[in-house]
């Protein structure tokens, strides 16, 4: 499938999409959003592009091995799980602090890194799916 | 003590997530994995002595306080779970460094195996029943793939098969959960059983119980929904049917075990019954059903099903001995039935085929392999003074006391097929004069290897033969601590 | 709603059910796709006493230690949000599992899966 309209929308939308997906996950603070959400719009934008190109440009564009995006997502997701223990509460328990003025306070805590890790797997794990089986089309 | 209990689940997933890092290298893999299982058999010990010393250990994941958040429970049953499977996953990984190809480690052998670990702890550990049918989708998926990787036309069937009914049953999982939580408001096990008792539809709460004997009696193979197991274990390679045959329908029964005694115990005189008519099925069927094949692993298969009837059977009586038969069993099957099935693929490795028709011969082969046979064999047949001798004579005891002479007489029976069974698998394979004398090259290296964890599990066989008082004295101990309902409430809800 | 819900369950657990009958293999993942969401609403409409309620999101004001007015309960949607998610997963792996299958064996006549059968 190649198509001039769906390439040239694609390499405007790629941006905004990946953009939105990072909106996502940071809203997934306090509001509906997050991980999960946020990690699959990250997959749509490339889903987009192996749509409009083929699965080896799109293997170029992610640049990292999905795999090693699953692998670094669960580390950190395990590893904001430890920080709460090692501050004294059970595995997973959520330590806040936060950044910034103190007019302009944003509370950060080990949730966010737990999401951060979640979106990262999500990506490796939809990116892992799609490509896998669009090479496996485009060998036929 | 709070991290003793996530290490069963954070081991196994670290060492997945490290492994992807390590995509491209599988040596580094190999180690990884290694590394893993014997750290997960470490924190098993410690998790255990610590049980045994302190009682039931609790802790609440994200210090959400008990019946609103998660919370992981390790009683004596769960831990001595745990040690067992992390036996099996040790003699797995060590097992199939020299039996599994380069194909399926490039594709994520060990990471797999390890997120399978982590699903099973996982079930274990859990108290709370949708945590539970999380841990079940982990173990699932995982076992899913482990099932079709290679794609040999085989498995691929058999994948249909084992995914189909698998699914089945955690769409009914999830049914029971749903309508357990509308009569109760709760999904934490020890809150259910709490507000159990005050239900006021008596009807309902049996339909919910019967919910969920289906969906475990799928997981662990029990009469009539036993089928996808003979139609699917067969197919995979050696290490990953041992390690299932070991602990995923085992999985099934601690649910069955867990559920049956923390929270529908309003009306044993119904759903215990139940139990008991559909354990001494499953033993004659699966027994039964063995003695038609000619193919190893076949046989082995339909022994798991006669031998779930065993474990449910003590479930089914329902009393502190019959309990303790029940969990002692459940340990000493694990290790035996592996170890057969690790076997099987040494066997594979010499000849080349599962059929026991044109085996043979291997006795002269490898007197070694023949005796690291007889010694599992004969335990799963009951042969004193090995492992499974006492675990149905403390079944058949309890049945005795219980006067169920039925289910008594049904044991003794299935008891003498399976020995029948054993004594065909060492006839066709291993006594009787090869058929064909064909011997796969270099086959001596890789079964030396390979018999190393075979031999362990054989000796740990007959060590719990010789100790089975200390072991049963512990399954003792268990058992009292799962039928003491107040207990669990009183440590999981404070 | 709540006559109509429990209507929708049975018809999505029948349809299910007899889609998972037939011979055919597409057919067989179309019913377990149905199986899913069958037990998904059923969890909704079960928990029906505690979570439908209308505009009534399960939000305490600050300051307050109870809800002012009846909100629907959480957790059954978390409940549903989770089972979803995990049937995504697995219904991508059966459809790759089941594409497979039909280039491995040619047909997606079920009744011609027989070779673990035999031997």
């Amino acid at each position: 499938m190649s198509s001039l309209i769906l390439r040239t929308a694609a390499r405007y939308l790629m941006p905004l999409l990946l953009l939105f997906s990072i909106f996502t996950l940071l809203r997934g603070h306090n509001l509906p959003g997050g991980g999960f959400t946020g990690g699959l719009l990250a997959a749509t934008a490339f889903a987009l592009y192996i749509f409009a190109w083929d699965a080896a440009a799109a293997k170029k564009a992610v640049r990292i091995d999905p795999h090693f995006l699953i692998g670094t997502g669960l580390l950190i997701a395990l590893g904001s799980g430890f920080v709460g223990m090692f501050s004294g509460g059970a595995f997973l328990t959520g330590v806040w602090g936060s950044i910034g003025s103190s007019e302009e306070k944003t509370a950060i805590g080990t949730p966010l890194f737990f999401d951060i890790g979640v979106y990262l797997v999500v990506i490796g794990a939809s990116l892992m799916i799609l490509l896998s089986l669009t090479e496996q089309e485009e060998k036929e | 003590m709070n991290l003793l209990l996530v290490l069963p689940i954070v081991i196994p997933l670290a060492s997945a997530a490290v492994s992807m890092l390590v995509w491209r290298s599988r040596r580094t893999q190999r180690a990884i994995a290694v590394a893993a299982s014997l750290g997960l058999l470490a924190s098993a010990i410690v998790l255990l002595v610590s049980v045994r010393r302190v009682g039931m250990i609790v802790t609440e994941i994200g210090s959400w306080p008990a019946p609103f958040g998660i919370v992981l429970v390790a009683d004596l049953l769960s831990a001595l779970m745990i040690l067992v499977s992390a036996i099996i996953v040790v003699a797995t990984i060590i097992y199939s460094l020299t039996s599994i190809d380069a194909r399926h480690e490039r594709f994520g052998y060990y990471p797999l195996i390890m997120l399978l670990m982590m699903g099973v702890n996982g079930a274990f550990l859990t108290g709370d029943i949708f945590n539970l049918y999380v841990w079940f989708e982990v173990m699932l998926i995982s076992s899913f793939v482990l099932m079709v990787l290679g794609a040999e036309r085989e498995q691929i069937e058999s994948g249909i098969k084992y995914v189909t009914l698998n699914l089945a049953s955690s769409a009914f999982f999830l049914t029971g959960v749903g309508i357990l939580y509308a009569v109760t408001g709760a999904l934490n096990m020890a809150d259910i059983a709490r507000s159990l008792p005050n239900v006021t539809q008596p009807a309902l709460v049996q339909a919910i119980s019967v919910i969920f004997l289906v969906a475990f009696g799928i997981k662990a193979a029990v009469f009539p929904l036993f089928f996808w197991l003979p139609a699917s274990y067969h197919t995979p390679p050696a290490a990953v049917s041992a390690i299932f045959a070991g602990l995923l329908t085992k999985v099934g029964v601690y649910a069955l075990i867990r559920v049956f005694t923390l929270l529908f115990v309003q009306d044993p005189e119904f759903t215990h019954r139940l139990i008991l008519v559909i354990a001494g099925l499953t033993m004659i069927t699966g027994v039964l059903g063995a003695v038609a094949q000619n193919e190893f692993r076949r046989i082995l298969s339909f022994h798991i099903i006669s031998q779930i009837g065993y474990m449910i059977m003590g479930l089914g009586i329902f009393t502190r001995l019959a309990l303790a038969a029940s969990i002692f069993y459940v340990l000493h099957h694990i290790i035996v039935k592996a170890n057969l099935f690790f076997v099987s693929g040494i066997v594979h490795r010499i000849r080349g085929t599962y059929d026991l028709k044109r085996l043979g011969g291997i006795q002269t082969l490898s007197p070694m392999l023949s005796l690291l046979f007889l010694v599992p064999a004969m335990s799963l047949a009951g042969v004193p003074p090995l492992s499974g001798f006492f675990a149905k004579l403390g079944l058949i005891r309890a049945g005795i006391s219980a006067e169920e002479y039925l289910i008594v007489a049904a044991a003794v029976v299935t008891g003498f097929f399976t020995l029948f069974s054993m004594t065909k698998i060492w006839n066709e394979a291993f006594w009787k004069p090869a058929p064909e004398p064909r011997e796969l090259p270099e086959w001596r290296g890789a079964a030396r290897a390979m018999m190393v964890p075979v031999g362990a599990l054989a000796l740990l066989t007959i060590l719990i033969g010789l100790g089975s008082g200390w072991l049963f004295s512990v399954s003792l101990e268990a058992s009292d601590q799962i039928l003491d309902q107040a207990l669990y409430l009183r440590t999981v809800l404070p | 709603m709540s006559t109509l819900l429990p209507i929708v369950i049975g018809v999505l657990y029948a349809t299910a059910l007899y889609m998972m009958l037939r011979r055919s293999l597409v057919k067989l993942i179309i019913g377990l796709a149905l199986l899913g969401q069958a037990s998904n609403l059923l969890i909704f409409v079960a928990a029906a006493g505690r979570g439908l309620v209308r505009g009534g999101p399960p939000i305490i004001a600050e300051g307050e230690t109870v809800a002012a007015s009846t909100i629907a309960d959480p957790v059954p949607q978390a409940l549903i949000l989770t089972a979803i998610v995990i049937g995504f997963g697995v219904l991508a792996f059966a459809l790759a599992l089941f594409h497979r299958t039909y280039k491995a064996v040619g047909t997606d006549d079920l009744d011609a899966f027989t070779t673990t059968e035999e031997a």
